[in-house]
């Protein structure tokens, strides 16, 4: 055995909302530069619906993640070879009109625009060539449904359900599933990588690229079915989701958790057996692989687990935080927690809790009491449309596993309903789905009402130590091109000269740096200076 | 006239070579980041499909054709009884259809970069001399090759050959050089120009061919524990890219 941790992540889509809150603070925080206008380290999509980029969980078409070939594990892209051979034009790689064509407003003009008998208006303008653009796609275009059935119907998930489900389908059903990378245990990203530049952190498990040695051959983006590898065509370096492994370090969630507003994010250290990832891949059939990866995790009450973990070198403060994390136990201990697409044989790790609500919806339109255990779980079952539809997205297409979690949270409800309502506790309800009083309590504490410090089970990083500060000192993601947003404002294509006197790239002296800022104190220069004090 | 010869057949290449060599231990010292292939496929892909390939693997038997001609000496082909009209024909055939095949590549690039709006922005300086460059180096190197088909063609191997291996025994044979017909004068020059401008152009991404991919395990693990690592520091006048944050703290 030997024990590995990942900070994973689970998301309870019964309570996303699909406010786009994430994706904007993510936005924010990464990809508010020029060359990633494009790129969303995490997106909320709209299901069912094409996604982003367009119709990227259709394997056929762009090759994402792994398939076994004589019983072996190989990127579904190509082995070693093919890839060497398709460096100089990967024809897998999707362009930016798979993802949008980025653009901007003229907003200048609104001001600038000389008096006039009509009201002037800022016209749509391209980020990648500063021409003007007529704007036919975006990240979210299909947000709720948007476009119409024509859209909806290059779903490649739908498309493998048959056609006549599809028009009821489209009037019963709706949820929202936001995306960040995987943090895959078996990551095809960093297989397809020529250069070496991408891999898996040791200590938690989050996959980065390494931008001094990416050299811009574009695979990863190709090989990672969930394509959450973008292509910064401005700096020609592969960037993805980090995880925000800067502040998952200090003990901090992700900005796409902190700022979730329906609360919907779970975040906590996973233990898990490295000499079982390469079988628990590999194994022959795709609807096995959730079961296997489940295999693949340890439980950290376990006491040989946590001497087999102390061995492995993992601290101590790991292991009480894996014992404490609430992505164990929503994947683990009550089994609600389902992996995205396990049949690209990643083994992702970040999983979800699948949609109760939009059965719940379906069943109160049809005149039924919604919360009603009986005819819930009756009508989980024969609501065998949106059940097949989210065992496409999680499991493979076996329902099983589905239904199940979709029966316990429903058991969950009719259970609480009826400590609310004081009325007589039947614990048939919770053993119905395995669960006794006690656990279902707990696990509706976990789901309902877990606060900031029971959501985000966090210890602060380990090995290494503190990096010795740089040169110069500051954050060591400024700079242009880096995510550290102090390059010069508006650093587009009609970026702001730098004021005279400062090298380029240099934090000018007035401007404040917050992400050296501990919250404490006042720091220098946020404030002007009164009048009369001296600096 | 002589003094012009040694100049430029003596003289000169030295300083390319140490140029290129010097300047692409700096670039890597320094910005490791700017090594990358700065690719457009993500504005167009179509064009590229075609021509990527075809320059590039148009270049790779045009290199070799180049190693064979410059680095192989005559005597080892006679011991390998090629006679001197096959050499001559393989070397007009294969490397001509190498040659034309790396300049459709390279024409269809430049007519790519030129025509599709969000390539043409993506060009840098170095870019707009490395392009036409590029592409005179290689019409003189066809020219070059084009004249094998005269009854008599200039026999290189007795001439620019002997001038390019002498430059390594630091004993150049300028004479050999200024004898070479005006068009293996030109394409000789042209290149030294190509390999001064190297390390200083996206051309770097060729020495970082990710040949250790064949024997690499798929999957890789780092770990965060700095090691002292290059900090590689901003070079004055040249692009400020100094990311490599997330590089830093995760090894």
């Amino acid at each position: 055995m030997r024990v590995m941790a990942q900070i994973a992540m689970v998301m309870n889509l019964d309570k996303c909302i699909g406010c786009h809150t994430c994706s904007v603070t993510c936005k924010q925080t990464w990809t508010n530069r020029t060359g990633t206008e494009y790129a969303w380290f995490n997106n909320v999509e709209t299901r069912p619906g094409q996604g982003y980029p367009r119709g990227h969980e259709d394997q056929e078409k762009w090759k994402g993640g792994w398939r076994l070939k004589h019983g072996r594990l190989v990127p579904r892209t190509g082995g070693r070879a093919r890839r060497l051979a398709r460096l100089f034009a990967n024809p897998e790689l999707p362009t930016l009109d798979d993802y949008y064509q980025p653009w901007t407003y003229d907003y200048d003009n609104l001001i600038s625009a000389p008096l006039g008998e009509d009201l002037p208006t800022a016209r749509p303008r391209s980020l990648t060539d500063g021409r003007p653009t007529a704007v036919t796609w975006g990240p979210n275009w299909d947000d709720d449904l948007g476009g119409g059935p024509e859209q909806l119907a290059a779903d490649p998930v739908l498309r493998k359900l048959n056609d006549q489900v599809r028009l009821a389908y489209e009037q019963a059903f709706m949820f929202y599933l936001p995306r960040i990378c995987e943090h895959c245990l078996n990551p095809s990203c960093v297989a397809v990588c020529p250069s070496g530049a991408l891999y898996k952190r040791i200590e938690d498990g989050i996959v980065l690229v390494d931008q001094d040695r990416c050299r811009g051959w574009r695979m990863c983006v190709s090989g990672c079915p969930y394509k959450k590898v973008y292509f910064n065509h401005h700096t020609g370096k592969a960037e993805k989701c980090t995880f925000c492994y800067p502040r998952i370090e200090a003990g901090e969630p992700t900005v796409c958790s902190e700022t979730c507003v329906g609360r919907l994010r779970y975040l906590g250290v996973m233990l898990y057996d490295a000499d079982r990832v390469g079988a628990a891949a590999a194994v022959r059939d795709e609807q096995d692989l959730y079961p296997a990866q489940l295999d693949c995790f340890l439980d950290p009450h376990d006491p040989q687990v946590a001497r087999a973990a102390e061995e492995s070198g993992i601290p101590h403060d790991w292991l009480t935080a894996a014992r404490r994390s609430p992505v164990y136990a929503l994947i683990s201990t009550y089994r609600l927690a389902l992996p995205l697409h396990p049949e690209y044989r990643t083994l992702p790790m970040v999983w979800y809790v699948p949609p109760l609500s939009p059965v719940v919806d379906a069943l109160s339109e049809t005149g039924h009491d919604g919360e009603d255990p009986a005819g819930l779980f009756a009508a989980i079952d024969a609501l065998r449309i949106p059940l097949a539809y989210l065992a496409e997205l999680f499991t493979a297409g076996d329902p099983a596993p589905v239904e199940a979690a979709l029966c316990r949270l429903a058991a969950m409800r009719a259970h609480m309903r009826r400590v609310n309502l004081n009325e007589p506790q039947d614990p048939a309800i919770a053993a119905s789905v395995g669960l006794d009083e006690r656990s279902i309590t707990a696990m509706y504490r976990l789901l309902a009402l877990a606060k900031y410090d029971e959501r985000y089970v966090i210890p602060t990083t380990y090995g290494g130590g503190t990096p010795a500060p740089r040169d110069g000192g500051g954050c060591s993601l400024d700079g242009e091109g880096g995510p550290g947003m102090l390059q010069a404002l508006g650093a587009g294509p009609e970026a702001a000269p730098a004021p005279s006197g400062t090298p380029a790239g240099a934090v000018p002296a007035d401007r404040v740096n917050l992400l050296n800022w501990n919250g404490r104190g006042k720091p220098a220069g946020l404030f002007p200076r009164r009048q009369g004090t001296r600096p | 006239m002589n003094l012009v010869h040694t100049a430029l057949w003596g003289v000169l290449p030295y300083p390319v070579l140490t140029l290129a060599v010097a300047g692409s231990l700096w670039r890597y010292r320094y910005d490791r980041f700017g090594f990358t292939t700065r690719s457009t496929q993500l504005h167009e892909a179509r064009l590229l499909s075609v021509a990527g390939p075809l320059f590039h693997y148009g270049l790779f038997l045009v290199a070799l054709g180049h190693i064979a001609g410059l680095l192989v000496p005559e005597w080892l082909t006679e011991r390998l009884r090629i006679s001197e009209r096959l050499y001559h024909l393989n070397a007009l055939l294969v490397g001509g259809a190498a040659g034309l095949a790396t300049a459709a590549g390279l024409g269809l690039l430049i007519w790519r970069r030129l025509r599709v709006p969000a390539v043409r922005r993506t060009t840098s300086r170095s870019d707009r001399l490395l392009h036409p460059l590029l592409a005179l180096v290689l019409l003189a190197g066809l020219t070059a090759t084009a004249g094998g088909i005269n009854a008599h063609p200039y026999d290189y191997r007795r001439g620019v050959s002997l001038w390019f291996r002498s430059l390594f025994t630091l004993d150049p044979d300028v004479s050999a050089m200024a004898h070479a017909p005006l068009v293996y004068r030109v394409h000789a020059l042209l290149a030294m120009a190509l390999f001064a401008l190297w390390p200083f152009s996206r051309l770097v991404h060729a020495f970082t061919a990710p040949l250790g991919y064949v024997v690499r395990p798929y999957v890789l693990y780092r770990s965060r524990a700095p090691r002292p690592a290059a900090v590689s520091r901003r070079a004055a006048g040249h692009r400020p890219h100094r990311w490599g944050a997330s590089a830093r703290s995760g090894r």
